[in-house]
């Protein structure tokens, strides 16, 4: 929404601050300016200068030299400009003063240009003569000006030499651009930010006198209005405009409306723009003449209805779609944009004006389903105040016959089934103060409202709410009104007082920052992804058709594909981040990620999905398996996840490589997994580097971790350690031999550690060594060797079973 | 020669050579010398006998006294050979501390979970609880229970992605991406007022999260952001509690001169509502590139919990009041690090990572 400071003062004539001021209190009385443009900008010592004499540049062609009465004096400028004539009135800058740019209409330099006394091919010029361009505007707010040359006066513009130039073009101005909030309808019109900046500033508001004198007649002899679909079209108003004599409308309203950045068509359109700006109420215009049956009809369109529309586009219509019908068709689609066969032309001589209220939420859906998005459209969305209507047609045909464009038949068609009434709402000055921590006296308050047009009835204490103002409902709404003129400001400041709260992190994100820190210990990076991919990274990871990961929710108005599916596998972000890095020659890189998979229960959806927290480490470069498994192995001993922890060999992910991958569990719960990725994965993600990835449930995690620690003594007795060299065949994983060596060594054996493991020449094809040493200890005596080598006979004979033997 | 005189000459002459010494080697030569089996002054005190009995204790005095002397000069000569020794050692052993230092290599937090973690430090001294809550939410705890009905054009605005949408047009059991981290004060306020659920009011939260809104990526717009909500019932809450409780957000996270400023907004689902300014923490409101020159930074919307919100969600207004305020976080991380494109945030390069 953008209003001219000078629309504004014509309904608040006191207005006297300066553009900051009102920029900075109408933003905290709650009409937030975006910004605004000072059309005076740079524009200094600027007058009315007169052509009185020109003459040839001696040693230029294309100069001439001018002697210019500038009031006070006569000056000599010198002027290349192709469209001088003595006689001209034109802006003169003078020694000394600035303009805002060149007259090629560049973008404007931000302190503009200084103009200076000089010589031009060897004459005095001292001053210049200004085009439109140099003054910071355009040809489309001044279309009288030259295409090519300094702007001259119109002979009824009544300026003489000495004259303010930029007062006289009426530049004294600024344009302010303001962010109105939804819930403010009013302020989407110059007559609701002049009563908002008049409730501000506590100024007087001086909106129009509506009159229209009429040219005698009944408008009921001229056409008829009948509604069918009530409740999408709360009123229409209709009158008719006899005699039109189409022309251009004048330049106090070319201007108006070239400010608001809306172009001069003639009186007639530029008369419902103008409304439209003026008091937010779009409204259509009709040739009588071409409307059959002189009637209209508000009723639904049917669906497949075919209908073109005044920019020469058929649309396709459907049964929720409103349209305007005369007495045969269709003419126009209600509230959004008019037919091609009922356009107004230069011809017209009758004119049926519409002003209707049309239900916002239709309009808006109507509005994108036809992708048709116009002006009209853009105030109906937004709920207009049914009593709108007839101010605004009122106004419009005053407004016609201010402007001699036409005589306007008496009387209105007011189809109008259920008139609005004012609401009226408990008047509770103690109960807003409560709510706001102020001491905001009843009196403040009460002027507040009478200056926002809220009526006060001392009788039963309530207020009145007039109907523009469709957003104040309730106590909490009257509140706001009040806080914003009290001034946000000027609310006291004070904290909860109520009962203390422990402020406290869940254990769950807890137990997260644990597995931040570890990560982040051991070199990897925090990072952030999506939680919505492609669909195509089902193949990339090589899941099969009917890999359960396949079951994804799905989006229905995607950005597209890449961002159609809720991931279920959190492998993708990881691997297109290795990737990135990968390819930007980062020799190495280590990421983590705790993020959600999202599984659905059933699909289609029935209720939410499952949310999973994943922990998700991933890495290339600078380690191997076994790096990531320590990281993994550090977090799970850090949250004591220890007892019956396995990494159980695996084959069966698919993105992994088959022969380095492992479950890890616990029991018979996943935690997660590990493992290499597979390099036809790698492939797919055009990453040539060796990569290792884990993934765990941060949520079963959460649940098994445990802080609960107790100490037990330093041990008192000596150890015996004993280190067994075993050979065996490749193919025996460690970790079965682990499990067996505890399992025997029962309560004696105090810790298990490998610490060697060999394939070569001295243990022959296939085969491989593998040293542990074992530490016993008897936590209530000393141990005797005797005892330790009951338990490692017992132990060996065990292994020999398993294929294993000692090495020589 | 008495032996007083013969005292005194081993004492003279081996002072004089512990003095001479300069190794350890010599100086235990010196020792053995004296005190050795065969020493000096043990051969002395073999002499004794031939003293007379009553002279004896004077002459032993002697003895001891001479080798006392003669021994702590040792000593102290031993332990000055050894400093000298050291010292020479220890200035062999110089290195050049301006090389580097061994490095581990330490992993970064993600900028923004920085800012998540710094604002909830903050919060959690304030007696907020975090919480958090689900990603893919239903249409009434998005929009419905926050004063956001069926058809409601701030729907429109806030461009929601749809998992599901029922056949006829909207509905309170759409399943969606939630667009606003405010779904989470309905899921909290519901259970506050279900007598079969553990939490009871006072309410006092944080709830950090995803949000989703359809915007096309660029350097200002993710279709993926997180927000932070607050949300405080209780009974008598006013809004200068929550002018009150954001100025001391402020000053705790942005610095203690910062300065807030509370403009008049609309948010369905508070009333009376605010967008909050604070003074610029790059130039502390001088203007600056940051501020984009005008001193002041916009920061988060806020507002009075709006009573029909209070009523939907089982909750008296006439009775209790609340504030609820929400956050977004990018925009807050982006700007104190002044990260100039959103992407960045995304695109995990560990170059950029590193630097937090």
């Amino acid at each position: 929404m953008n209003t001219p400071i000078s629309w504004i003062k014509a309904y608040v004539p006191d207005l006297d601050v300066d553009i900051k001021t009102f920029t900075d209190e109408i933003t905290l009385s709650g009409s937030h300016v975006e910004g605004y443009v000072e059309r005076d900008k740079n524009l200094e010592k600027i007058v009315v200068g007169k052509i009185e004499k020109i003459e040839k540049h001696p040693d230029a062609d294309k100069l001439v030299v001018c002697q210019v009465n500038v009031g006070a004096e006569t000056i000599q400028i010198v002027t290349g400009a192709p469209n001088v004539k003595e006689g001209d009135l034109v802006p003169t800058v003078l020694d000394g003063g600035r303009v805002a740019g060149g007259h090629d209409g560049s973008p404007l330099p931000e302190d503009g240009i200084k103009i200076k006394k000089g010589k031009l091919r060897g004459v005095e010029s001292f001053g210049m003569m200004c085009a439109i361009e140099e003054l910071g505007s355009s040809r489309d707010l001044f279309p009288e000006a030259p295409e090519d040359g300094v702007y001259v006066f119109p002979a009824e513009s009544g300026v003489k030499p000495g004259d303010d130039a930029i007062e006289a073009l009426g530049l004294h101005d600024a344009v302010v651009e303001y962010e109105i909030t939804s819930n403010r309808v009013d302020c989407f019109s110059i007559i609701g930010m002049a009563r908002e900046a008049a409730v501000t500033f506590k100024k007087k508001f001086v909106p129009p006198v509506i009159e229209v004198k009429g040219s005698g007649g009944n408008v009921n002899d001229y056409a008829s209005v009948e509604v069918v679909d009530t409740d999408l079209c709360r009123r229409y108003c209709a009158r008719v405009v006899t005699d039109l004599k189409i022309g251009p409308s004048p330049k106090w309203m070319r201007d108006r409306l070239a400010a608001q950045g809306i172009r001069s068509i003639n009186n007639l359109v530029d008369i419902t723009n103008y409304v439209m700006e003026e008091y937010g109420q779009p409204m259509h215009a009709f040739d009588l003449d071409t409307v059959a049956g002189h009637k209209i009809v508000v009723k639904r369109a049917k669906d497949g209805d075919k209908f073109t529309t005044l920019d020469g586009q058929e649309r396709t219509l459907d049964s929720e779609v409103l349209m305007i019908n005369d007495g045969e068709k269709p003419i126009g689609i209600a509230g959004i944009m008019g037919g091609e066969n009922s356009m107004v032309t230069d011809s017209i001589s009758t004119l049926l004006f519409e002003s209707a209220c049309f239900d916002g939420t239709n309009i808006r859906l109507s509005s994108r389903r036809l992708n048709l998005a116009t002006d009209a459209a853009s105030k109906f969305v937004k709920g207009l105040d049914p009593n709108l209507a007839l101010t605004a047609i009122n106004r419009a045909c005053q407004l016609i016959e201010e402007l001699g464009c036409g005589k306007v038949v008496d009387g209105v068609i007011d189809v109008y089934p259920e008139p609005v009434s004012e609401k009226t709402l408990p008047f509770e000055p103690d109960k807003m103060n409560a709510l706001l921590g102020t001491d905001i006296s009843k009196e403040e308050m009460l002027d507040i409202f009478e200056r926002l047009e809220l009526k006060y009835n001392s009788a039963d204490n309530t207020l009145t709410i007039p109907t523009f103002r469709q957003d104040l409902l309730c106590m909490a709404d009257l509140a706001e009104e009040v806080a914003r003129f009290h001034g946000y400001d000027n609310i006291p400041v004070s904290l909860p007082h109520g009962e203390s709260t422990a402020g406290k992190l869940s254990y769950a994100d807890r137990i997260a920052g644990i597995a931040r820190d570890i990560a982040e210990s051991n070199g990897f990076s925090g990072a952030m992804g999506y939680s919505f991919e492609s669909p195509k990274v089902f193949d990339k990871l090589l899941l099969p058709e009917d890999a359960k990961e396949r079951k994804a929710v799905s989006i229905l108005n995607p950005l597209g594909e890449d961002f159609s599916i809720m991931r279920t596998v959190s492998l993708n972000g990881m691997m297109t981040w290795l990737a990135t890095n990968y390819n930007r020659r980062n020799k190495y890189a280590r990421l983590y990620e705790i993020a959600n998979i999202y599984i659905p229960k059933s699909l289609p959806l029935e209720e939410l999905p499952i949310e999973k927290q994943v922990l998700t480490l991933g890495m290339f470069g600078d380690g191997d398996f076994f790096t990531l498994k320590g990281v993994v192995e550090e977090l799970l001993e850090k949250l004591a996840i220890v007892d019956g922890v396995s990494f159980e060999p695996g084959s069966s992910r698919p993105y992994l490589h088959p022969g380095r991958q492992a479950e890890i569990v616990k029991g018979n719960l996943k935690l997660g997994f590990i493992g290499q990725i597979h390099p036809e994965v790698g492939d797919n993600y055009d990453i040539k580097a060796d990569c290792y990835v884990a993934a765990l449930d941060m949520e079963l995690l959460t649940k098994l971790s445990s802080f609960d620690r107790k100490y037990e003594g330093v041990a008192k007795f000596p150890a015996i350690t004993r280190d067994l060299a075993l050979v065996m065949d490749k193919g025996i994983f460690v970790g079965e031999i682990e499990k067996v060596i505890k399992k025997t060594g029962g309560k004696l054996l105090e810790s298990v550690k490998l610490f060697d493991v060999y394939e070569g020449e001295q243990v022959g094809e296939g085969r491989k060594s593998v040293a542990f040493s074992l530490t016993f200890r008897d936590k209530t005596k000393t141990l005797e060797d005797k005892d330790v080598t009951t338990v490692v006979d017992k132990l060996l004979e065990q292994l020999k079973g398993m294929g294993i033997e000692i090495r020589g | 020669m008495t032996i007083k005189e013969r005292l005194e000459q081993i004492s003279k002459e081996n002072l004089a050579k512990i003095a001479g010494s300069s190794d350890v080697a010599s100086l235990n030569d010196i020792k053995v010398a004296i005190l050795g089996k065969k020493g000096e002054l043990t051969q002395v005190l073999k002499g004794m006998k031939d003293v007379a009995p009553e002279d004896r204790p004077k002459v032993g005095q002697l003895v001891n006294e001479a080798r006392a002397a003669l021994e702590q000069k040792l000593e102290e000569k031993m332990k000055e050979i050894n400093r000298r020794a050291r010292a020479e050692k220890l200035k062999r052993e110089t290195i050049d501390v301006t090389l580097p230092g061994t490095r581990k290599l330490i992993g970064h937090r993600h900028p923004n979970q920085i800012a998540v973690e710094d604002l909830e430090r903050v919060f959690i001294g304030m007696g907020y609880e975090i919480v958090s809550g689900p990603e893919v939410e239903y249409d009434r705890n998005n929009f419905e229970l926050l004063n956001i009905p069926a058809n409601h054009p701030a729907k429109d605005e806030q461009d929601t992605f749809y998992i599901q949408r029922s056949a006829s047009g909207e509905s309170r059991d759409d399943i969606l991406l939630r667009t606003q981290t405010s779904s989470v004060q309905a899921r909290i306020m519901l259970e506050a007022s279900d007598p079969t659920k553990d939490r009871q009011l006072p309410i006092k939260i944080l709830s950090p999260g995803r949000v989703f809104r359809a915007d096309e990526v660029d350097a200002t717009h993710s279709p993926s952001f997180h927000q932070i909500e607050g949300l405080v019932i209780d009974k008598g809450i006013t809004m200068a509690d929550l002018k009150g409780t954001l100025a001391q957000f402020a000053r705790e996270f942005f610095g203690e001169k910062t300065k807030t400023k509370l403009r008049p907004h609309h948010f369905p689902f508070t009333e009376p509502s605010a967008e909050v300014d604070i003074t610029c923490f790059k130039c502390g409101g001088k203007g600056c590139r940051v501020c984009k020159g005008s001193g002041w930074i916009e920061i988060l919307g806020c507002g009075m919990v709006h009573p029909h919100v209070l009523e939907m969600c089982g909750i008296d207004p006439e009775v209790y009041s609340g504030f609820a305020f929400g956050i977004g976080l990018e925009r807050i991380t982006l700007l104190k690090y002044e990260i100039d494109d959103m992407r960045l945030l995304y695109e995990n390069d560990t170059r950029f990572l590193g630097q937090f």
